[in-house]
């Protein structure tokens, strides 16, 4: 019986609407009070005037008797970009939806005052909701290939909206889709328009969404989180057609959880917390002198070149790496399997080398002949946008993939090209940190048998060694006993390091490690990281999208293009002096704060 | 598509020779076996040494049978005095009837709920998933059993028995078509619940789509793609049920012919039965396997 409770409340056809509809009750002067500590409403109050598109006051959206937006107020004018920034769930996203009517099913809204184009939305009906829809604003998601329906076409999806509203008379549908798509920069409209998403790369099928978003003429657009799964050359130009839908006088609400992807765009902005906004104001002012404890953070937990050799979390300086080698090899392959390769391992030394490594997958060659050496208590980054080859390099170093050619040496002795018999006795030496630990773990297992499990010692000292461990990485013996789905995503990547670090391995193989994490959840890995590597000098292979993180961790940096190294050297010089056209585009399309 | 056109035929195949090696490795003189509980009579043994090529060797008498079902020559029922071909030819109608009307009442039957029901009150939900668990649970000649007496006996509405008239098929296809849609219901309303909690649903509602508009443009085709995967099991339901459905209301078909023959231990027939639920199972995957690539154009056509 659990199961239909849940997927009762999950769904809710005849409810939704209903749900979601403005209840209209008039919220009492007995809720100011209640409101005190927020900081709200006053400029708000102050900047709605005729012009505002969409003027709120006093928001409040609560789900099963838990409020998750606490009194928001907000205010977007015509050709204005207000970008709400804050963390996963601070209530920015449940704030942007409730503007259409639909804050989710079972959703409870109030407001003390809620007028989009100047007309009280408080006990609208659904089909009123449904006229606003499209036409008042347009919505545009993360990740077109969820957002659009996968199995329509391109032409499909953004004539329904047409349909909707009847922009068009139904002949001239085709020919309007075509003036969209070439209106939001997609080449070739039609042949794109017979097409389906995922026949699109990531940048065009956020195009279409755009696309089917402004197809009524909507004035406003609300934009959540648009280009977060994409690359930063891609986010760039998607942060530019926005822009230019700005610069012609639609008005932009955008959602984010990076300060600085808003940075570039935004006029005001508002930075939600705990589903309060805790600081409101022009966007430069809110960048550069923050007023508010929370924003400042916000603002030092994001990685860059500044913020090397410090925690991100306080800023304080962070331990002096060392080079003190714990035993290079386990104890038990003190019998050499491999072949040993120049001589016997030092310490210090090059822990993980790769020699013109290639491998295709058909006729694609998605590594071609790349190069690199690793040394102990070094941390090497790998940057390169998706389909650069970058996790396919991971794997091929971790063994789970024998390159075509070329070959690897972990310690100093061969590792590509061996049967997995010999190298079994070896694989403890390189672990993996990936991007959603949940994925590796099994989900009956505990906390505390995850970590325990790669570790060979006697049960007693098994236990003793993974509480050890978890208090190394900052979880309390208490999550032992739990199970990896009840933690969040920050404490599932500790426990993730945990396990990887059990059998004590001398590389980390870190593939976006902190990708799916909050900006401040993924300053308290980054210290970890950071912070193990210190004392146990463990070498790291650091794969990322995100060059500031990358910048803020690595010793040396690989820059990964289509399968090949275009660019390598220090982090400093590649970053600060890039040689390779490639790297600058990246370097130069990185948001930047202020 | 050339690959799938081979698995069938390997599939065919392999029903055709099954069969064959089971009228072999059955215990007795192959002869003896071919006439079941036929006339015996010296000139019939000489007829069906000649008909299966006994008197040659075993490689030719099986490429030779092979041959005959490749033309469509599937024998002769020394039982019935009649050819195979000619028996299956007259009761399939029947059959055809029953499960065509039986598979269209199970898929409406889950449209109809799924539709109803997906997302719907908890009472609503919870009802018609216990209706969909009985309607699986409980085996179709019980089903078939319970409505005969309510609705002939009692009520006098249908007849009991025969296959006159379109009146005669409305219970069998009910008995027959009831567990069909409690899954397929159950299998439809869990796709449909997904889809509409998708992002594109988000996006669609978005655009000032109705929920109904959402469910038919959208949800629905997300939700037959699962619903599709069921289609093997879909058709081996209708296949065996035929056979208890028919005794049950005493009806004609392929069902009765299928059950008289194992009965009656006349393996020409059963044989025929074997080969015949191969190319239909074959020709509907086939069939489905073209309806999924062109719900879901991510499969690679």
């Amino acid at each position: 019986m659990t199961t239909f409770r849940e997927e009762h409340t999950g769904t809710g056809l005849s409810e939704r609407e209903v749900g979601t509809s403005l209840s209209g009750r008039d919220v009492g002067a007995g809720l100011g009070g209640r409101d005190a500590g927020s900081v709200r409403a006053v400029v708000s109050d102050a900047v709605a005037s005729d012009a505002a598109l969409v003027s709120v006051a006093d928001l409040r959206v609560s789900f099963g008797g838990t409020e998750v937006v606490r009194g928001v107020s907000l205010s977007v004018a015509a050709g204005e970009c207000v970008a709400i920034v804050g963390e996963s769930g601070s209530g920015k996203s449940v704030t942007a939806r409730s503007l259409l009517g639909l804050a989710g099913p079972g959703s409870r809204v109030d407001a003390r005052s809620f007028d989009l184009s100047g007309r009280d939305v408080r006990g609208f009906r659904p089909a009123e909701w449904r006229r606003l829809r499209g036409r008042f604003a347009g919505l545009v998601l993360q990740d077109a290939l969820v957002s659009l329906d996968p199995l329509r076409t391109v032409a499909a999806e953004i004539g329904e909206v047409l349909a909707v509203h009847q922009v068009v008379p139904r002949v001239r549908r085709p020919e309007r889709v075509l003036e969209l798509l070439d209106a939001v920069g997609v080449p070739d409209p039609a042949a794109r328009a017979r097409q389906h998403p995922h026949q699109l790369s990531g940048g065009l099928r956020q195009r279409v969404l755009i696309a089917s978003a402004i197809a009524a003429e909507p004035k406003l657009i609300i934009a959540d989180e648009p280009t977060t799964a994409l690359d930063v050359t891609v986010q760039a130009q998607i942060l530019r057609l926005l822009a230019e839908r700005k610069a012609a006088g639609t008005a932009l609400l955008l959602i984010s959880h990076d300060l600085a992807v808003v940075a570039s765009i935004a006029d005001r902005i508002l930075v939600m917390k705990d589903g309060r906004v805790v600081e409101e104001g022009p966007a430069r002012s809110v960048l550069a002198s923050p007023a508010h404890d929370y924003t400042r953070s916000l603002l030092a937990a994001v990685p860059s070149a500044a913020s090397r050799g410090t925690r991100l979390s306080d800023g304080t300086p962070l331990p002096r790496r060392t080079l003190r080698s714990s035993e290079p090899f386990p104890d038990r392959a003190s019998t050499p399997s491999g072949p040993l390769l120049g001589g016997e391992p030092s310490l210090s030394a090059q822990v993980l080398a790769a020699t013109a490594l290639s491998m295709s997958y058909g006729p694609r060659r998605v590594v071609d002949d790349v190069s690199f050496t690793l040394h102990e208590g070094e941390t090497l980054g790998i940057v390169g946008e998706s389909g650069s080859g970058k996790t396919t390099v991971a794997r091929l170093v971790l063994g789970l993939l024998e390159p075509e050619a070329g070959q690897v040496t972990l310690h100093q002795r061969q590792w590509s090209g061996l049967p997995e018999r010999e190298r079994r006795p070896m694989r403890q030496r390189i672990q993996l940190i990936s991007q959603n630990p949940l994925d590796s773990f099994d989900p009956r297992h505990t906390v505390g048998r995850l970590v325990a499990e790669p570790l060979a010692l006697p049960r007693r000292e098994r236990r003793a060694r993974a509480l050890d461990l978890l208090e190394r990485v900052g979880l309390p013996a208490a999550y032992a006993t739990r199970h990896p789905r009840e933690l969040s995503g920050g404490q599932r990547q500790r426990v993730a390091i945990a396990r990887a670090l059990a059998p004590r391995p001398g590389v980390l193989v870190c593939d976006e490690p902190v990708s799916a994490l909050d900006v401040s959840i993924q300053a308290q890995v980054l210290d970890l990281l950071a912070e193990i590597q210190a004392e146990y000098g463990t070498a790291m292979l650091f794969i990322s999208h995100d060059l500031g993180v990358v910048h803020h961790v690595s010793d040396r940096v690989l820059v990964m293009k289509d399968g090949r190294v275009v660019e390598e050297g220090e982090v400093e010089q590649v970053f600060q002096q890039p040689r390779h056209p490639y790297t600058r585009a990246l370097v130069d399309a990185v948001p930047r704060l202020g | 598509m050339i690959k799938r056109l081979g698995t069938g035929l390997a599939v065919l195949w392999a029903a055709a020779t099954s069969s064959y090696v089971a009228l072999l490795l059955a215990p007795g003189d192959t002869i003896d076996i071919l006439i079941g509980n036929g006339v015996d009579t010296p000139e019939i043994r000489a007829k069906i040494v000649a008909e299966w090529g006994l008197d040659r060797p075993e490689v030719v008498q099986y490429l030779s049978y092979l041959w005959r079902l490749l033309h469509g020559d599937f024998g002769r029922s020394y039982q019935l005095q009649r050819g195979v071909g000619e028996i299956l030819a007259t009761q399939v109608g029947p059959t055809l009837q029953l499960t065509l009307a039986a598979a269209a009442t199970g898929v409406s039957l889950a449209v109809i709920i799924a539709l109803a029901t997906a997302g719907r009150g908890r009472w609503l939900r919870g009802t018609a998933s216990a209706v969909e668990l009985v309607s699986v649970s409980v085996p179709p000649f019980l089903i078939g059993i319970v409505l005969l007496s309510v609705f002939s006996f009692t009520f006098g509405w249908f007849p009991v028995s025969g296959a006159s008239g379109p009146q005669a098929l409305v219970l069998p296809a009910l008995a027959l078509g009831l567990p069909i849609a409690g899954v397929l219901g159950q299998v439809l309303r869990g796709g449909l619940e997904r889809a509409l909690e998708q992002p594109f649903a988000v996006t669609a509602r978005a655009r000032g789509l109705t929920e109904r508009a959402l469910v038919a443009r959208h949800a629905l085709r997300h939700a037959l793609i699962p619903a599709v995967t069921l289609a093997g099991w879909f058709t081996g339901t209708l296949l065996g049920g035929t056979v208890i459905t028919e005794a049950l209301f005493g009806r004609p078909g392929l069902g009765q012919v299928a059950m008289q023959a194992v009965t009656g231990r006349d393996m020409p027939v059963v044989m025929a039965v074997v080969l015949l639920s191969a190319v239909v199972y074959v020709a509907i995957s086939t069939l489905l396997d073209l309806a999924y690539r062109a719900i879901d154009p991510r499969i690679g056509g």
